[in-house]
């Protein structure tokens, strides 16, 4: 269990250290910290974005020790000494991983609000099954809501970064 | 028919990716709650938690002890100027004075150190009420006696329109066949994933406004008139917008609040809603009531239509006003004939507000109106497709409204449309609980007249290539929200530049920064912003060649080419520039290079920049409302949908689309799709799934979240077969383009619903059409 401090108001705190991106960030937390507020908050990583905060649309998807999970379910206190990869982490520095280059290719998004969630999903989908079937695609994506591009491109693109590895 | 002339263009045409592609694929695309400044404040309103009451006594005198809030502001605390779309109807307050007109109201704003404090400090905000009875349906709210919303509303009546063409009665008492159908809309909500959030700060007397909004102008302007500040005191500008669909037009709450809090406070302010918030700001669609009367001849021509529409308007008008005249406006675009009748009423109700979302007031009645046609072609035995040939417009003709209408190919969409789907094998040949339904539709390319009355041009461009030439940056208040403003608009600056696209960056949406654009909304952007920055890419252009002439003549080079121009002085005319090459056009092979000839520009002239302004001119025709429905072009539409039904359950499943969108030119196809893809998406969650939900006693908002306002995932869309047409131009658009983004919304409700009413037999009327509807109706019929 996480080191734990009480404030002067009885609140507790404790202290936790979590593998995002391949890096160890050691923070402070409360204990009803969520871990998408964690990595906004915390280590001003905005990438993975807020949207409902109640586990509907998605966009706070990110890898929990490689699957994906909704970062706004998750609380910061569990994931301590854990494994977190958020859409900052996907990329290799500057190289595109392939599913962020057929998002591109394909015009999979928009505005852009649901895109970080929607590629840490597909990567997820790809790590576990490499060639999955269209099918397989729209089940994995089905947590992931977007409202600009009726999925169309973003199966396209997640079918054809498959094939592609 | 203006013809087309096949250009050889660099840019235009071409699928090129977006230019914030990077930014949103690795999660470095910033948006307005993203932003951090150095002591910022956290805030949010006070809303009611009653539909309609007089405020006795708004207590925070507990919230402003709790250690960590630094400002309570209520309608005491600010203006009291009313804003609104049309100044006949400005009836909303930065805060209710006095009276709360809807369950989510909004009472004043919190701000405090961090997000905790601000929720805490919420509840201990006391508001006393004397509650008043309350109208949720327009059924109600229109009864003698019922409760008056407002004092300037008499009978809660908000806005009437009647608009009378040629002779209505006379056409039907002539008619081969007249039917009556009665249709029902519902209450949807543009569900763009980003919350609204606003963030400013002050400098001195000039204060910055981040905004996720569709105009940064019109927040603007709104703001000052309010607030009695100089639109220069106040810049607004947005970061990524995460979507809009009409739903970040108005300002908000949210926009006033921040900027008046942070001038109490000195610190900057981030106040944002929370996902059921977002409902609660409203803005959706509205519910239309519709009754739609016809008269045809036996080939199924329209004789007459009468048509009457009632609007659940919730309790503000905003864009409302706009929507009432939507809902019957552009009928007469789509389908040519002489004699119509429309008659709107948009009554206020204790909701929140409805007002613009994707194709505003038009996909409901175009529901409506493509089943009742539907039903008139299957009584007198006409094809359905037929019905929409006979009828559609043709091109430069002027409509009964007196909107001229350049391009228009609604009857080669309805063939191709028509071929690619397999109707002629499909149609009526499915089997039970199998069908295939068309709908047809379309929208303006920019509405005519602005936002409010005014002077000002839609539209300014400003392009400034910087000093050595190596970069263009391209200025305007044209407002990305997804739809690719910004690519599609940098497509158009380096073409008319003649300059690499790679090397141009967009300044947009930022009312220090950028130059006067409306924003994104009446699927405006791609024309009316591309104007303005098409001729400031020609005015550049220009400049670079007159100054690639002097640079000719002083090299000597061009002695050579003397001939080629015929033995006098070299003239700008006699060069051309091409992706970033300036050349001889009688003799190609001499050549300076843009970057060169921008730098001799800069040492010899200074900052090299090219202006546009855009202004549509006086167009429509004179009746009362005949502002809106104005275009300087028209887009159209067809859409198929083929459906499976399951005949116990209910259950729909759309097994294939397709859709043609005339657009006239496409300046980038892979966006364009795109755009028809999401607009089909909307427009089958609408038809099937989606309905925002109220207790029916106490007005307060059931379904404000994305599990039970029921938005199709990527299990429930079909595929869309998105379908061009080679050649649509249209002459009052830059490079002959048109609408895409809120047309093809308009045509899917239509389509779907006459596909399910080819399935199943029944003539479903009432929106969503959902699975356990068709199962009653199902039963009923056995």
């Amino acid at each position: 269990m996480a080191n734990c401090i009480v404030d002067k108001d009885g609140v507790k705190r404790y202290l936790v250290t979590v593998n995002v991106n391949g890096s160890d960030f050691t923070k402070v937390v409360k204990a009803n910290t969520l871990l998408v507020n964690f990595l906004r908050e915390e280590l001003d990583m905005i990438g993975t974005k807020k949207g409902c905060e109640l586990g509907d649309c998605g966009c706070c998807t990110v890898m929990l020790d490689g699957k994906a999970v909704n970062a706004c379910l998750v609380l910061a206190l569990d994931v301590d000494g854990r494994e977190v990869t958020t859409i900052e982490g996907i990329a290799d520095g500057e190289d595109l991983d392939i599913v962020q280059e057929k998002f591109i290719e394909h015009a999979a998004f928009q505005c852009g609000f649901c895109t970080s969630g929607m590629i840490v999903s597909s990567r997820a989908l790809l790590n576990e099954n490499p060639s999955p079937s269209e099918y397989e695609v729209r089940e994995a994506i089905a947590g992931n809501l977007c409202r600009c591009t009726g999925y169309v491109n973003i199966v396209e693109a997640v079918l054809d970064a498959a094939e592609k590895k | 028919m203006s013809v087309k002339i096949k250009r050889d263009y660099s840019y235009v045409g071409k699928s090129l990716d977006r230019n914030d592609s990077y930014q949103k694929t690795t999660g470095r695309a910033q948006y307005t709650a993203d932003l951090k400044f150095p002591n910022m404040l956290y805030g949010k309103l006070i809303r009611s938690n009653v539909a309609h009451a007089i405020i006795k006594n708004i207590d925070t005198s507990e919230a402003e002890k709790l250690p960590g809030v630094k400002a309570i502001i209520t309608a005491k605390d600010v203006p009291a100027m009313k804003f609104g779309l049309s100044p006949a109807r400005f009836d909303e307050n930065i805060f209710c004075i006095d009276r709360v007109r809807y369950n989510g109201d909004k009472i004043g704003a919190v701000c405090a150190v961090d997000e905790e404090t601000v929720y805490k400090a919420l509840k201990l905000i006391k508001v006393e009420y004397e509650e008043l009875p309350a109208v949720f349906t327009w059924q109600d709210a229109a009864k003698e006696g019922a409760p008056q919303i407002f004092e300037e509303y008499p009978g809660n009546l908000n806005t009437e329109i009647h608009h009378k063409f040629g002779d209505v009665d006379e056409a039907l008492k002539n008619a081969y066949y007249v039917r009556t159908d009665r249709l029902q809309g519902q209450r949807t909500y543009h569900a763009f994933i980003e919350n609204h959030c606003s963030v400013a700060y002050w400098d001195g007397d000039r204060a910055t406004l981040y905004s996720s909004c569709q105009s940064v102008h019109y927040v603007q302007y709104h703001l000052c008139r309010v607030l009695g500040m100089k639109m220069g005191d106040l810049r607004v500008l947005k970061t990524h917008v995460g979507a809009g669909f009409g739903g970040k037009l108005d300002p908000t709450g949210l926009d006033f609040s921040a900027v008046i809090l942070s001038k109490i406070t000195g610190q900057p302010v981030k106040m944002f809603y929370d996902h059921e918030e977002t409902f609660l700001n409203g803005r959706g669609r509205h519910p239309i009531t519709m009754e739609l009367t016809t008269g045809v001849d036996k080939n199924g021509k329209i004789l007459g239509h009468k048509y009457k529409a009632i609007l659940e308007g919730g309790a503000y008008t905003g864009l409302g006003i706009a929507s009432t005249y939507y809902a019957g406006s552009l009928l007469g675009v789509l389908y040519d004939f002489e004699n119509y009748q429309f008659d709107a009423y948009r009554y206020v109700t204790n909701l929140p507000p409805c007002g613009a979302q994707r194709g505003h007031g038009q996909p409901q009645p175009r529901f409506a109106f493509e089943h009742h046609l539907d039903l008139i072609g299957e009584a007198i035995g006409v094809d359905p497709i037929d019905m929409r040939l006979i009828n559609a417009r043709k091109a430069n003709t002027v409509t009964l409204a007196g909107y001229e209408v350049k391009s228009y190919n609604l009857r080669a969409a309805n063939e191709m449309a028509r071929d690619a789907s397999g109707w002629k094998e499909k149609r009526g040949k499915l089997g039970v609980g199998r069908g295939i339904g068309v709908g047809n539709g379309g929208f303006v390319t920019g509405a005519g007249f602005c936002q409010y009355r005014t002077d000002l041009p839609h539209s300014v461009g400003m392009i400034k290539i910087y000093d050595d030439g190596t970069q263009a940056f391209v200025y305007s208040q044209a407002v990305d929200i997804g739809q690719g403003s910004d690519t599609v608009l940098l497509q158009m600056a380096a073409e008319a530049m003649g300059y690499p696209y790679e090397q141009c960056t967009m300044y947009a949406g930022d009312t220090d920064l950028s130059t006067l654009d409306f924003g994104a909304y009446a699927s405006r952007q791609t024309l009316m912003a591309g104007w303005a920055i098409k001729r400031a890419g020609e005015d550049i252009k220009q400049k670079i060649l007159e100054q690639a002439v002097e640079m000719f003549r002083a090299t000597g080079k061009i002695k050579e080419g003397w001939a080629y121009i015929g033995n006098r002085e070299l003239r700008p005319d006699d060069l051309d520039v091409k992706e970033g090459i300036v050349y001889v056009k009688q003799e190609p092979s001499l050549t300076l290079t843009f970057e060169e000839v921008a730098r001799r520009y800069f040492v010899t002239k200074g900052v090299l920049i090219g202006r546009g302004w855009y202004h549509p001119g006086k167009l429509g025709g004179n009746h009362k409302g005949a502002a809106v429905g104005t275009s300087p072009a028209y887009s159209s539409a067809t859409q198929i949908a083929e459906v499976k039904v399951d005949m116990e359950t209910g259950q729909i499943e759309c097994v294939d689309t397709w859709d043609v969108h005339d657009s006239g030119t496409i300046i980038n196809p892979k966006l364009f799709h795109g755009q028809v893809h999401g607009a089909f998406y909307m427009g089958i969650g609408e038809t099937i799934w989606e309905e925002v939900l109220f207790d029916k006693k106490t007005g307060k908002l059931l379904n404000g979240n994305f599990a039970e306002y029921r938005l199709p995932t990527a299990l429930d869309m079909p595929p869309v077969l998105s379908l061009t047409l080679d050649d649509s131009w249209e002459p009052n658009g830059p490079y002959g383009l048109k609408e895409v983004g809120e047309g093809a919304t308009t045509p899917t409700m239509g389509a779907v619903a006459n596909a399910i009413y080819d399935a199943i037999g029944v003539s479903m009327t009432e929106l969503p059409i959902t699975y356990e509807k068709v199962w009653r109706a199902l039963k009923d019929k056995k």
